[in-house]
């Protein structure tokens, strides 16, 4: 095979080298936006028990992640005003996958 | 019954014994193209070498209809051979009986066994074949696997532990493999994972093949979980009969000798690595270039390749190399090549197996990701292994060094023997460019031609620092080398150390950062 070289640059040194393909499918880091819940766990949602529209107190539970024979409850993370549900009762989902936006 | 006719008896038994789950389950083995356990280890082994032991071996169980079942051997092969005439204990599962599946007699089987190689002090080879635990047996089948990991720890560092993976090997049963030493997989054979493709779809809804979820590549080029690759299993036990050449029987001992040889002239020691340090080059032409014959045995090749690991000979004595490879990401240090080097120093140092570091790196990999994977505590990996080692430790820089990257491979600092540079070698804090623009900021910044001036502190740096001659007359290095001197001075070096003995310290054991 064929060897592609291209620059990977180390402390403002520009190498030449083969680089990995994990190296430049690699995200960039984001802040994470407080206002957006996220999957912690692959499962399935149930029990949602909030609406579009709702204004909910920080603790209260917004729905059921059940993963692992364990029935998770998702709670608002802070008080505020749900912007939007993402998911419906019953869908499986992946690790952080975007569950409940505030507004 | 006389003695005669008892005898013919047990060849009776013997037979059917061997004959594990029945023609029909053998040829459905074979239609995978997946030899039989027994196959397995008389392809492996000397010839007429194989004693098999625990034939008759079995399992008492009575729930769910199991003591209508017979089950040859209870599903796995174990006896003691021998490999280049030195004895060996082996076990291999037999899929062909219950698909090889683990109840608690199997595992007594295996341990027993286990607790031969450990007493005898010789290497032990387990072939893994099996779908995993045997349900109808309960919470015995989960002791069985327990008492496996219980050996195998206690027997790591203590005698070589090899592991072949020759068809499924999922859920616990994958641990006792990532307890041992070397990790042997074969394309479309090999399958491992702590959960399969069927759970992982039924809760998360990924679709995987087994293939792509715990299959050879899977495991030699993206997880590291295995070290060997081979096309098929007779390749595979070519590279097992390789690789046993290079290591000792246990730990007391050193690897046999072989003869000594002179490297091949195609390899060319002044003509491999470019002048430009920011060049790439493949750092394993410098070992064959330094090693008997050209030869090197590779490990975990096409894992966390920007690092390489194996053995050679050089003057027919086992050595390992640890080489930062430039051809590969620069040949950074990361999180798993620092995962890659560190255990294999330890293997080294364990099996009394002199360890050769060569060194041209710019560094740690920047980013995010490799700060929040923990590249802190996976980098500390290597400064603890290299500081604990007490097995001869030689070191060559051949190009660059710069920074943490320095120290961790290898250095004078943590405990290096001989520390030998080439004229070329750069040992600083870190490259021209990164070095200029923090020390001369303001100079450059204030400069009427800013580029100009960089260039102009760059060469200052590279001029004072970007040599070896400041680590020299620290005695940071033993002595700066011509390339074509360099076999000379580590067949000396291996030489002097040969009876190196450190003082053992009175702990319990330290806490490297796991």
């Amino acid at each position: 095979m064929e060897k592609k070289y291209e620059i990977l640059n180390i402390d403002e040194t520009e190498y030449r080298t083969q680089i990995s393909d994990s190296f430049k499918k690699r995200k960039n880091w984001q802040r994470p936006d407080e206002s957006k819940i996220y999957s912690f766990i692959p499962g399935t949602i149930q029990d949602i028990a909030v609406k579009k529209g709702s204004n909910v107190e920080e603790g209260d539970e917004l729905l059921i992640l059940e993963a692992m024979k364990m029935r998770n409850k998702i709670k608002a993370p802070m008080s505020g005003k749900i912007k939007s549900i993402l998911v419906k009762e019953n869908e499986i989902i992946p690790k952080n996958h975007l569950i409940i936006e505030f507004e | 019954m006389s003695l005669k006719e008892k005898t013919l008896d047990l060849l009776k038994m013997r037979e059917k014994a061997q004959g594990g789950g029945g023609e029909k389950a053998v040829k459905k083995q074979q239609s995978l193209g997946k030899l039989t356990a027994r196959e397995r280890i008389l392809a492996l082994l000397d010839k007429d070498t194989f004693q098999e032991y625990d034939l008759f071996i079995r399992h008492d169980t009575k729930d769910f209809n199991m003591e209508k079942k017979e089950l040859a051997g209870d599903g796995v092969l174990t006896g003691t051979g021998k490999i280049m005439g030195k004895p060996i204990c082996i076990f291999a599962q037999d899929f062909t009986v219950a698909g090889g599946s683990l109840g608690i007699m199997h595992a007594r089987k295996i341990t027993k066994i286990m607790d031969h190689a450990i007493k005898m002090r010789v290497p032990l080879i387990g072939i893994n074949d099996s779908g995993g635990a045997r349900v109808q047996e309960g919470v015995n089948s989960l002791a069985g696997y327990g008492e496996i990991f219980y050996r195998n720890t206690k027997a790591s560092g203590v005698i070589p532990q090899i592991s072949v993976i020759l068809g499924p090997c999922a859920g616990g049963a994958v641990y006792s493999p990532a307890l041992t030493d070397f990790v042997f997989v074969v394309e479309d054979i090999s399958k491992m994972f702590i959960t399969g493709p069927q759970i992982i779809k039924s809760v998360l809804g990924e679709d995987i093949s087994m293939e792509e979820l715990g299959g050879a590549k899977t495991h030699t080029q993206l997880t590291g979980n295995a070290h060997f690759f081979a096309e098929s299993e007779l390749e595979c036990f070519e590279q097992i009969k390789e690789l046993i050449t290079y290591i000792p029987w246990n730990n007391t001992k050193k690897a046999l000798p072989f003869k000594a040889r002179s490297p091949k002239a195609k390899y060319d020691i002044g003509n491999i690595v470019p002048d430009d340090a920011k060049e790439p080059y493949d750092v394993r032409d410098v070992i064959k270039a330094i090693s008997d014959e050209s030869k090197f045995f590779e490990v975990q090749s096409d894992w966390a390749k920007n690092i390489v690991i194996g053995f050679a000979r050089i003057e027919g004595e086992t050595v390992a190399y640890v080489a930062n490879q430039p051809d590969y990401m620069a040949g950074v240090l990361d999180v798993n090549s620092s995962d890659k080097a560190a255990r294999f120093i330890r293997y080294c140092d364990a099996f009394n197996i002199p360890i050769i570091t060569l060194v041209d790196l710019p560094g740690y990999l920047p980013g995010v990701d490799q700060e929040h994977a923990g590249v802190i505590r996976h980098g500390a990996k290597i400064l603890y292994a290299y500081s604990e080692a007490t097995v001869p430790k030689l070191t060559l820089t051949l190009r660059k060094a710069y920074g943490g990257g320095y120290i961790a491979m290898n250095s004078r600092h943590l405990g290096a023997d001989f520390v030998f540079a080439w004229p070329d070698a750069e040992i600083a804090v870190m490259g021209p460019e990164g070095a200029a623009n923090l020390i001369f900021r303001r100079e450059i910044a204030e400069a009427n031609d800013p580029e100009k001036m960089r260039q102009q502190k760059m060469d200052e740096y590279k001029e004072k620092f970007a040599n070896p001659y400041i680590a020299a007359g620290k005695g940071y290095i033993d002595a700066v080398i011509e390339p074509r001197e360099t076999r000379k001075f580590l067949i000396h070096a291996l030489e002097v150390s040969k009876d190196k003995c450190s003082p053992k310290v009175d702990r319990k054991h330290g806490i490297p950062p796991f």
